[in-house]
């Protein structure tokens, strides 16, 4: 009895020692993989120029056009997801503290949306954008990401929130708080953390997601100026040049994708280091 | 929200005017139920709390002690399922079926909980809240006040030079002291204080119980607790509650050596 309880324990830490370095090492891999593909396409001409003639068949250029329409579309979306996530985030935790069925309802109305597939937004914005007669452009892209992008804002923001234990929330208000001071001086603080990761998460899907992109914000060899021109994207840029049939351009795919993958990884590092750099000031 | 069951007081009640303030109940309860669905928790509370007196609220787990205490100070606005009815008068005040804002009759009432939380934020800045919530700006003044508080509450000389350090970085004893002070700087008539040395080792438990016997001098305390020895120690009045009914109520020491009914009788023996 006591040999199989041995070897039961020891079965189960190997199989999950062995899967959770093997997703490290298939991530490891990925990486690895798009930097030594792109790696010789890379130059500061990928960075600092926009597509010039011929770019799409090896000519000069670079991906500066869809390196800023991505970020402006990110930015842009994930303010406006800030500006619906938090305060709805809070209102589900604060306001609605009394209320659990309406509080799991709109949870499970929120995590639909956070399943629906991008494409569906996508083509939810083109319609949006027809309706208002609109051309693809930055605007109708940050819209349609923005729409995108707020169920994981909220969703993520939320679920911190309600871990924080509601003997806080109570000694909150028996100070004589309101509510909505008990949201911002004492909830968002303390999961301010998890608004950072909601940030993060949400910046993430939205600078790296095609399909939503696709028949919004167009695509341009140029980079944006106005809210109604069009943007080219990250993802976008990728995809039509991973289907050149020249060699040299599908590198420039994988540089693309090396820069995608920097500036997410930036973020994420820079996001982490106001966290905590905002928590200590804060708690201090 | 609640159901709104009407009370009749005397008239003399209602219209007695305070010749002498301290003489009179700071506190009182009439006809006050809770019901969460069919469970009726607390059933036809009357009580009367005594000014500037520790008030031990007594009885075993689950009789309705916290209930009672959250019912002070409208903490059961936060519990959908409770339906609260009855009267529970703040000098005067029917604080239950009142037109004041909920937040101005929260500040009458210090609450310290079963185990401490202190607000993410400093240790200053946690003092300070309850000040800058009633609108005070002036800094002086706010860092008088949170000096007073803090040696009020025997914290003082342990934070003078990490004010501004985090509150959660003080040992779970220190917080307890530090949301004590936390809400006295708001200047409260009342101390709800729910179990408040039930998570803390038996040195802090003794500073906080001595804490109690000092603030009572200006103070109105409502102290929850199971501990027997701990009631003993504290009590100036008692009040035994037993499923979610009030057994009996009076001074400790004919209470506690002469018990009129069975269950306070069962609960002496078992807690000794």
């Amino acid at each position: 009895m006591r040999r199989i309880k041995i070897l039961e324990e020891k079965f189960f830490v190997i199989l999950s020692a062995f899967m959770t370095y093997s997703l490290i090492a298939v991530l490891a891999f990925i990486i690895l993989v798009i930097f030594v593909k792109g790696f010789n396409a890379l130059s500061l001409d990928m960075i600092l120029k926009t597509p010039k003639g011929g770019y799409y068949y090896g000519g000069e250029g670079g991906v500066l056009n869809a390196i800023m329409g991505s970020l402006y579309i990110a930015i842009g979306a994930t303010l406006i997801a800030i500006f619906i996530g938090m305060p709805a985030a809070l209102y589900i935790n604060v306001q609605l503290v009394r209320y659990r069925r309406t509080q799991n309802t709109i949870r499970y109305f929120l995590d639909a949306l956070w399943g629906i597939p991008s494409i569906v937004y996508g083509a939810f914005g083109f319609t949006l954008m027809l309706f208002f007669g609109m051309n693809a452009s930055l605007l109708a892209g940050i819209i349609t990401v923005a729409l995108l992008i707020s169920p994981i804002m909220v969703r993520t923001f939320d679920e911190v929130l309600s871990t924080i234990p509601r003997g806080l929330h109570e000694a909150s208000l028996a100070l004589g708080s309101t509510r909505t001071e008990t949201a911002f001086r004492v909830m968002f603080k303390q999961g301010f953390s998890g608004f950072i990761t909601a940030v993060l998460l949400s910046f993430g899907r939205g600078i790296g997601d095609a399909a939503s992109v696709l028949f919004t914000a167009g695509y341009t060899d140029n980079v944006p100026v106005n809210l109604d021109e069009p943007a080219a994207t990250l993802p976008l840029a990728i995809f039509f040049q991973l289907g050149s049939p020249i060699p040299e351009v599908r590198e420039r795919a994988f540089a693309s994708a090396v820069i995608l993958t920097v500036i997410i990884l930036a973020l994420s590092l820079g996001a982490r280091y106001i966290s905590k750099r905002y928590s200590k000031t804060n708690l201090k | 929200m609640f159901l709104s069951e009407t009370v009749t007081m005397s008239d003399k009640e209602t219209s007695s005017k305070p010749t002498n303030k301290s003489a009179l109940p700071v506190l009182r309860v009439r006809n006050l139920n809770v019901f969460a669905g069919d469970h009726h928790i607390l059933n036809d509370i009357n009580l009367d709390i005594p000014r500037n007196k520790v008030t031990v609220l007594l009885g075993p787990s689950g009789c309705g002690k916290t209930t009672l205490l959250k019912c002070m100070n409208k903490l059961t606005d936060l519990y959908r399922e409770l339906k609260v009815s009855g009267n529970i008068l703040i000098e005067n005040d029917d604080i239950l079926n009142t037109t004041t804002n909920i937040p101005s009759i929260r500040q009458k009432m210090g609450l310290l909980s079963q185990r401490p939380y202190p607000l993410p934020v400093s240790i200053y800045k946690n003092v300070a809240y309850g000040l800058k919530l009633k609108g005070v700006r002036d800094k002086k003044l706010i860092e008088f006040s949170v000096e007073k508080h803090l040696r009020e509450t025997g914290l003082w000389e342990e934070v003078k030079n990490r004010l501004n350090s985090p509150a959660t970085s003080l040992s779970i004893g220190q917080q307890q002291r530090l949301c004590l002070a936390r809400g006295l700087a708001v200047k409260p008539t009342i101390i709800l204080a729910d179990e408040p040395t039930s998570a803390l080792d038996p040195i802090s438990s003794k500073i906080i119980e001595n804490l109690f016997k000092e603030l009572k001098k200006h103070y109105t305390i409502i102290l929850v607790t199971h501990v027997l020895r701990q009631a003993m120690r504290l009590a100036d009045h008692v009040i035994f509650m037993c499923d979610g009914k009030i057994i009996e109520q009076g001074q400790p020491d004919e209470l506690f050596k002469n018990p009129q009914t069975e269950e306070l009788r069962a609960y002496l023996v078992d807690g000794n």
